[in-house]
């Protein structure tokens, strides 16, 4: 479901302070920087009151966020809702143990890694990050989180890249977006 | 300087805190006791009360930049941000930042690294906080008030959950005041996760 369709008077606010960025990482890729989004106050609060009103009050108390765009916008919303915050990283970052998730990329793959004990079996859980394209990494986040017995409420991103069709790839899991970039 | 001096004293929530640390050793190479603060985040009402310092002490500050270091700064950063009105602007690893960058290296035990942060992030004459989890030799906190500082920008405070022993007695990092919410904890005193 995407807050757009919703025509919430703030959406535009936040959609137009999102910055592409032509070409970035490589060649014909338009990247969506959510650096700008940060620098209003305003825009940047908006988005987060957009994600608590939908999650508070609904029993949510893991928010996990996916490194690194995704711990600035997870614990902010953790906190509003009550929940704890749980980082999903890179391989070798989290010290301690770890239960590990790879993933494919277009060319070879990746791997993502939450520490042991960090959710409890039964725990209703968000996924949280900036975007989703294809949907590999939220899908690797879901896994580890249901690996460790939570379950899955919702993924929540700022961004949908609708056309890589990433919505289709999540286990049949909804996703909510507040803008959407074709 | 640690919050304890600095009208912290006796708070119970910095013995939360403190608590909340896990201490990793080997990590990430042997001899290192890491300090970990991700079981901070699992205890709401720790992270919780960890915020709500930094703000009490910001919130009046007049400070409109609040700049976090990768990655572990991006975690208490923008709470801190958006609880005063501030812009949340991230510091982060070469090659991350799509835009147009300014760069800043600093030495590391061998060799070196460096942190970037966009061009335009920041305005002259801001006032700005720099937050991490943890200062150890300070840096990587300096490279991030050189960062700031170019782009014409006033470090106020450099903000720390942790201050590792290097720093201990040092009140200010190049020139630039230093708030330190708790010591590292030692591997005997800790609890699991």
């Amino acid at each position: 479901m995407s807050a757009f369709r919703d025509q919430d008077p703030r959406i535009h606010g936040i959609q137009t302070k999102i910055r592409v960025v032509p070409d970035f990482p490589r060649e014909g890729i338009m990247f969506q920087d959510i650096t700008t989004l940060l620098l209003d106050p305003k825009a940047f609060k908006d988005t987060i009151d957009l994600f608590v009103e939908r999650y508070k009050g609904k029993n949510i108390s893991v928010v996990a966020g996916i490194e690194a765009r995704g711990f600035i916008f997870g614990p902010p919303i953790a906190l509003a809702i009550g929940a704890k915050f749980v980082p999903l990283r890179k391989p070798k970052k989290l010290p301690g143990e770890v239960i590990k998730e790879e993933y494919v990329l277009e060319y070879g793959s990746d791997c993502l890694e939450m520490h042991v004990g960090a959710v409890s079996a039964g725990e209703r859980a968000l996924v949280v990050d900036d975007l989703i394209a294809t949907g590999g990494t939220l899908r690797a986040a879901m896994n580890l989180l249901e690996r460790a017995g939570a379950e899955v409420v919702e993924c929540a991103c700022v961004i949908e890249l609708p056309d890589l069709k990433g919505r289709e790839r999540l286990n049949g899991k909804p996703l909510y977006v507040l803008v959407e970039s074709h | 300087m640690f919050a304890a001096e600095n009208g912290l004293k006796g708070d119970p929530r910095l013995q939360g805190i403190s608590e909340a640390i896990r201490v990793v050793p080997g990590f990430p190479k042997p001899g290192i006791m890491f300090q970990d603060i991700t079981p901070l985040f699992l205890d709401h009402k720790v992270f919780k009360d960890t915020v709500d310092i930094f703000v009490d002490r910001y919130r009046d500050m007049g400070i409109s930049v609040v700049a976090g270091v990768e990655a572990r700064g991006f975690m208490f950063g923008p709470s801190i941000a958006l609880a005063i009105g501030a812009k949340f602007v991230p510091l982060r690893k070469p090659g991350k930042l799509p835009a147009s960058v300014i760069s800043e290296q600093y030495v590391l035990e061998y060799g070196t690294d460096c942190l970037e942060m966009h061009v335009g992030a920041v305005q002259p004459g801001e006032r700005a906080l720099v937050i991490d989890d943890l200062i150890a030799t300070g840096g990587t906190l300096s490279a991030a008030i050189r960062l700031l500082e170019r782009m014409g920008a006033e470090v106020v405070e450099c903000a720390c959950v942790i201050g590792l022993p290097e720093v201990k007695g040092q009140c200010r990092l190049r020139g630039k005041p230093l708030y330190i919410l708790v010591e590292p904890r030692d591997i005997d005193c800790c609890q699991g996760m």
